[in-house]
């Protein structure tokens, strides 16, 4: 599956896509594949406040848990409800099927994230 | 999935080709490059540990569990030697039939859990697990060392191949001139497989389904030969290559022990609740005055299902609490149940928490999951018609349905 080239990413595999001030943030393929068949996730709530580098969730498959960790600082504007009733769907569209949308606490703060270029080359090396 | 750091070198099947040429995603179980889950690909649009599981309750799946030793005891007094290891009565064992079994420690504890077949008049075949095998090759010798009976390592002589699921007999039938219709659970016959001859052909598994093990030879060529002619037998059942995470959570369903969680060296059977393996009138065997001793003293904690009332996923590990919060216990296996469509656990607590219908809770990352307390198995397959040589779980298999008093 291709790396959106317009997102930016982190060594633990979230994504994060910046319109203006609103960032959308959500796992990558290489994460869904490695975690298998996701059938739970546990979203931080509206108004909550994310530290970058810290954790805001967790995503269980059957067999792992594995935390979210925030690639940039933000506030929770609003969470994929979907997620609660199909959580396969980060399976299936993990570049579609976001987890939280934030505001930015500092839009400079994405320039700091892996470029698509970086990403592939990282996990080229995971693997 | 619990792996192992002990050991370096990591040890490959037959079969670790043929994996990775299906696109398996291989982990290190205990000390094994195994596959644990076959994802959905261009060649197989549908895989992943939960289309595996459901391939196995609905049709039928395939195993590579050549991971698993192979410990054959023959000779005068072969008899003799299994039941002074075992905590089964081999001795009602026929030609032909199979028994779930294990090995204790003078503790009463376990070493292993095993399946004892009985090959020919003094000659038995002890399947043993992977993580265990060099402990318990080199205990069972020394079990039987003052029989006249001889102990031989057959584990890499071996690829064991499970075929398990409702169309496992039809998938097996296809490859292999013996009537598998004759062969009853927890029985074994010889026949030509594949073209290999004297094939041991097992109606056993470990998915709480009906099915079938084979053992082949370990070289290369024959054993993926083998494979891919079971994966193209199976195509019109919709057979699907299964990998570890499957196999577990489909002896979760279906309360099946695995060592390092249910049963272990700190674990006796009372408390694992496999009474009905263990046979203390067949007389002395290791562990037997141990095990006396428990029974009169009795148990402080016995082996419990639970299944989650609120959301949230008992995992391995994850403490047992009281409904007001203290800590009771452990589970040693949880997770969610792909056919049940729950989440699911076995657990350790005081035999006054067993009662079903206890509420319990579970700690999952801080916060308290409520739990109660179900009968086990969890799952038992459905009766099918006698047609498909396949009668209903027989005891020897089946756990308890009720705490143990």
């Amino acid at each position: 599956m291709a790396y959106p080239p317009e997102f930016k990413y982190t060594k633990e595999h979230e994504w994060l896509s910046v319109e203006g001030t609103t960032g959308t943030i959500g796992i990558t393929d290489y994460a869904q594949n490695s975690l298998g068949d996701i059938v739970f996730v546990e979203l931080p709530k509206v108004g909550a406040e994310l530290a970058a580098g810290k954790t805001f969730g967790t995503v269980e498959s059957v067999k792992a848990v594995s935390d979210l960790y925030a690639p940039v600082s933000g506030t929770v504007t609003e969470i994929n409800a979907e997620l609660a009733t199909s959580p396969e769907k980060v399976n299936s569209a993990p570049h579609t099927a976001w987890m939280v949308k934030i505001t930015l606490a500092n839009p400079g703060e994405a320039d700091g994230l892996l470029s698509v270029v970086d990403y592939e080359k990282f996990i080229a090396e995971e693997k | 999935m619990s792996s192992s750091s002990e050991s370096t070198v990591v040890r490959k099947t037959a079969l670790n080709s043929a994996h990775r040429q299906l696109g398996a995603r291989m982990v290190d179980f205990n000390g094994w490059d195994m596959p644990v889950e076959y994802p959905a690909n261009a060649a197989r649009k549908s895989g992943g540990l939960i289309a595996e599981h459901m391939a196995v309750r609905s049709s039928v799946g395939l195993f590579d569990v050549s991971h698993m030793g192979d410990i054959r005891v023959h000779g005068p007094a072969a008899l003799q030697a299994v039941q002074h290891m075992t905590f089964n009565d081999a001795s009602h064992l026929a030609i032909g039939q199979a028994q779930y079994s294990a090995l204790l420690y003078p503790t009463g504890t376990f070493v292993d859990d095993v399946i004892v077949h009985r090959l020919g008049e003094d000659d038995y075949l002890l399947v043993i697990n992977a993580g265990t095998r060099e402990k318990d090759v080199a205990w069972v010798r020394d079990a039987a060392k003052n029989f006249a009976c001889e102990v031989e390592d057959l584990s890499d002589r071996y690829t064991q191949i499970a075929i398990q699921g409702p169309n496992g007999w039809r998938t097996l039938q296809k490859l292999t001139d013996a009537d598998l219709s004759k062969v009853k659970f927890y029985w074994f016959t010889q026949g030509t497989v594949c073209g290999l001859p004297n094939t041991l052909i097992a109606r056993t598994g470990y998915t709480a389904e009906d099915g079938f093990e084979i053992y082949i030879p370990s070289d290369e060529a024959t054993s993926v030969r083998v494979w891919n002619e079971l994966l193209a037998a199976g195509e019109e059942f919709g057979v699907l290559p299964c990998g570890l995470g499957a196999r577990n959570t489909l002896r979760l369903e279906g309360a099946l022990s695995l060592y390092g969680h249910e049963i272990s060296d700190t674990i006796t059977p009372w408390e694992a609740r496999l009474d009905r393996f263990l046979k203390m009138d067949k007389g002395e065997f290791i562990g037997h005055a141990a095990l006396v001793r428990q029974k009169q003293r009795g148990v402080d904690r016995t082996l419990i299902g639970l299944e989650a009332i609120e959301r949230g996923i008992p995992r391995d590990g994850y403490r047992v609490v009281d409904p007001e919060g203290r800590g009771i216990g452990n589970v040693t296996s949880g997770s969610p149940a792909p056919f049940l469509k729950k989440n699911i656990a076995l657990a350790y607590v005081p035999v006054e928490y067993s009662t079903e219908g206890t509420e319990l809770g579970v700690e999952v990352r801080n916060q308290i999951v409520k739990c109660k307390v179900v009968p086990t198995p969890f799952y038992k397959r459905p009766k099918r018609t006698p047609a498909t040589g396949s009668a209903a779980l027989p005891d020897t298999v089946a756990s308890e349905s009720k705490p143990r008093q």
